[in-house]
């Protein structure tokens, strides 16, 4: 059994499907340096150096089997953070060699595509979501500020979505569990990584004078809309499962 | 701008809005223009639910419940006793702004009492709009009620800047309509409809040679039934939403299970439950119509015109059409495989294209997320089926109940116990 040990990044992951094939591995592993404990001492450790000429040649061969969308669920595949997603993505790109014809990621009958297939929903709805709930603050520098902390890691898969939607606003989206955030300045949009956490502490006082007013006007209309007579508690829930109200105006 | 006051009106004018649940912001398509604010994705975005359960997606308000009519089923008619309020344009579009701004929104849905007279009123919403698109540069979604009455001038400038544009029906037979609502008539609910039609039609033909023609309703135009408040039957309802989509190419037929709030000897009376799981029954025919090509006349028998409220509607028609089953999951077309109990549009999908590569078992399919404990009765598989044998079983029906509609029981226990 051979572990490869790469740096955690997606190209790094692809490098790693790489020399697989490279070195002809039959009984392989890939494993990201961060997450890897090692379990199997007679295991051989081999060191992947993330290269970019490798990555783009199996994104170029995937690309012609399982198209761009087919690409783009590998990705999901690696933002799910599932303890499985090297695996998976190699048996994806091996399958996908084989048949070069088909496009393996709809065989949903083979437990492994099957299990992409999964993760896939499980992320989209989380995607989904952030483009749902998230809830900007507008701050005393006329940036409107939100925090998140989804389950899997997709402010890279919502950047479009928000830069689309806000042009003529600052804005900055932060995700709290992974330290990381988006930043629009009306030019660029751009992911940042602070050194620290991002200090939140008393940061209701660097609001812009009217956002209380506004954030009070939706929590009004929030319980004036509803239906007393309909109250259906349960069904709410299932829509808006707990974990999210801390980050919900509305839920306050 | 005086915060406690709005926030008064806010109250009071979202609290007399919220019956009407025609709320999706889905089938816009308006790309942001470069530094402008907003765009509207054809599938929407609900950004929270109320406590009864109900998506909010769009900031769903009256411009004032002032009234000049008395429609018996309306909170806001004319002898009802209450707060009166009413929105200034600026309001509404300040608010709509700041609410999509904070992301707490994908737009504004505007209706209103009518002041005056139907024009008055609907000036006023088309001015909402011109604002919102001209002045705020604003590409989110817009939908506005349009007035009856309303002249075609309005209407065509209400259809370049509202995405979508829609008329209550409000009660689905004209008899039961002339009950609660003597001083309206049909024929003004229908005539802006029409109108609009034919816009949406004209802008079509004119778009293929020019390709810069302004937008028109883009997202096409929608309408509210309530349900349960005159007795018609679920045949009548299924019938006349049938009819508008046929005829009038509309994109959604709402539902809305009449909730008791006044008191009046032509109205259920207060204590009366809100028919919800009717109600339920209802959208679930208006998807087996749209999406799962089935004709209005498959749904209901008319010996019997009330939907089943012990099974969904697509299982009640498969008990009705036993000999069409089973159905060979192998080698089926699409529309048949759609048909089965317990598989929905994705499932479907998702067999038509596994089964490309292998034969497909019960296990497959359990996988594939079909509701197995419903489908499994009515498949054939190329290996054999042994459920195929309570396919001609007396007591198929109790059988399936047994194991099916947990759903629904759990959704709408509260009611389910009074029966
Ligand atoms: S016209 Fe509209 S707002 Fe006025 S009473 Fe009738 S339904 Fe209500």
């Amino acid at each position: 059994m051979t572990t490869l040990l790469y740096d955690g990044s997606f190209d790094g992951l692809l490098t790693a499907v790489f020399e697989v094939f490279e070195y002809r591995y039959k009984d392989v592993e890939i494993a990201s340096k961060e997450r890897f404990h090692q379990e199997n001492i007679f295991a051989e450790i081999h060191e992947v150096i993330t290269q970019t000429d490798k990555s783009e040649r199996v994104l170029n061969k995937l690309e012609q089997n399982i198209g761009k969308p087919g690409i783009y669920k590998l990705l999901k595949v690696f933002l799910s953070e599932d303890p499985d997603l090297e695996n998976l993505t190699l048996s994806a790109v091996r399958q996908s060699v084989k048949h070069p014809e088909d496009n393996i990621l709809e065989n949903f009958a083979d437990s492994d595509v099957l299990k992409i297939s999964k993760i896939c929903k499980s992320v989209d709805r989380e995607r989904h979501r952030m483009t749902a709930f998230v809830r900007f603050e507008k701050m005393k520098d006329d940036v409107f500020f939100a925090k998140i902390d989804p389950d899997f890691n997709v402010l890279p898969l919502i950047r479009k979505h928000f830069k689309d939607r806000y042009q003529d606003q600052k804005w900055m989206i932060y995700d709290l569990r992974r330290n990381y955030g988006l930043f629009y300045d009306l030019d660029d949009c751009e992911f940042f990584y602070p050194d620290e956490k991002i200090d939140l502490h008393h940061y209701q006082q660097k609001f812009h004078d009217e956002e209380k007013n506004y954030q009070v006007l939706w929590q009004r209309y929030f319980t004036k809309t509803n239906i007393v007579e309909r109250k259906n508690i349960k069904l709410h829930i299932q829509h808006v499962p707990k974990r999210y109200w801390k980050y919900l105006t509305e839920k306050w | 701008m005086n915060f406690d006051r709005l926030k008064e009106k806010l109250e009071i004018l979202a609290d007399a809005a919220k019956y009407d649940v025609s709320c999706s912001s889905s089938g816009g398509t308006r790309k942001n223009k470069k530094g402008a604010l907003g765009d509207s994705s054809p599938s929407g975005i609900c950004h929270t639910y109320t406590e009864d359960g109900r998506c909010v997606s769009l900031l769903k308000i009256l411009l004032t419940n002032h009234c000049i009519y008395d429609c018996a089923y309306c909170v806001s008619r004319s002898s009802n006793d209450i707060k009166r309020a009413a929105f200034t344009v600026e309001e509404v579009v300040d608010l709509t702004i700041n609410f999509y701004r904070r992301n707490y929104i994908e737009g504004l849905f505007l209706s209103s009492g009518i002041f005056k007279n139907a024009d008055t009123t609907m000036e006023r919403l088309v001015r909402v709009a011109k604002k919102l698109r001209l002045e705020e540069n604003f590409n989110g979604y817009i939908h506005l009620k349009s007035i009856p009455g309303a002249s075609d001038d309005l209407m065509q400038e209400a259809a370049l800047y509202a995405d979508r544009l829609s008329v209550n029906i409000e009660i689905p037979t004209e008899s039961g309509l002339k009950l609660l609502a003597p001083e309206k008539n049909r024929q003004d609910m229908i005539s802006p409809m029409r109108y609009i039609q034919k816009g949406i039609i004209q802008y079509k033909d004119e778009k293929k040679i020019l390709k810069k023609v302004p937008k028109f309703a883009p997202a096409g135009q929608s309408t509210q039934m309530i349900v349960g408040a005159t007795n018609e039957n679920d045949l009548q309802i299924i019938k006349v939403a049938d009819h508008f989509y046929k005829n009038f190419n509309l994109k959604r037929v709402y539902y809305s299970g009449y909730v008791p709030v006044l008191e009046d000897q032509r109205l259920p009376s207060l204590t009366t439950e809100v028919p919800m799981l009717r109600e339920n029954r209802l959208y679930q025919s208006d998807w087996l119509m749209r999406f799962y090509g089935f004709k209005a006349e498959e749904i209901l028998d008319p010996n019997m015109p009330f939907l089943d409220l012990e099974v969904d509607p697509k299982l009640s028609w498969a008990l009705r059409n036993l000999d069409q089953f089973p159905i060979n999951l192998q080698t089926a077309e699409y529309q048949l495989i759609l048909r089965i109990p317990g598989i929905g549009v994705k499932t479907a999908q998702k067999i038509v294209s596994a089964r490309r590569f292998q034969i497909l078992t019960i296990d497959h399919l359990k996988k594939l997320g079909a509701a197995v404990n419903r489908a499994k009765y009515f498949i054939d598989f190329n290996a054999g089926n042994a459920y195929l044998r309570y396919l001609t079983d007396k007591n198929f029906r109790r059988l399936l109940i047994g194991g099916s509609s947990s759903k629904f029981h759990n959704q709408f226990s509260q009611q389910l116990t009074l029966f």
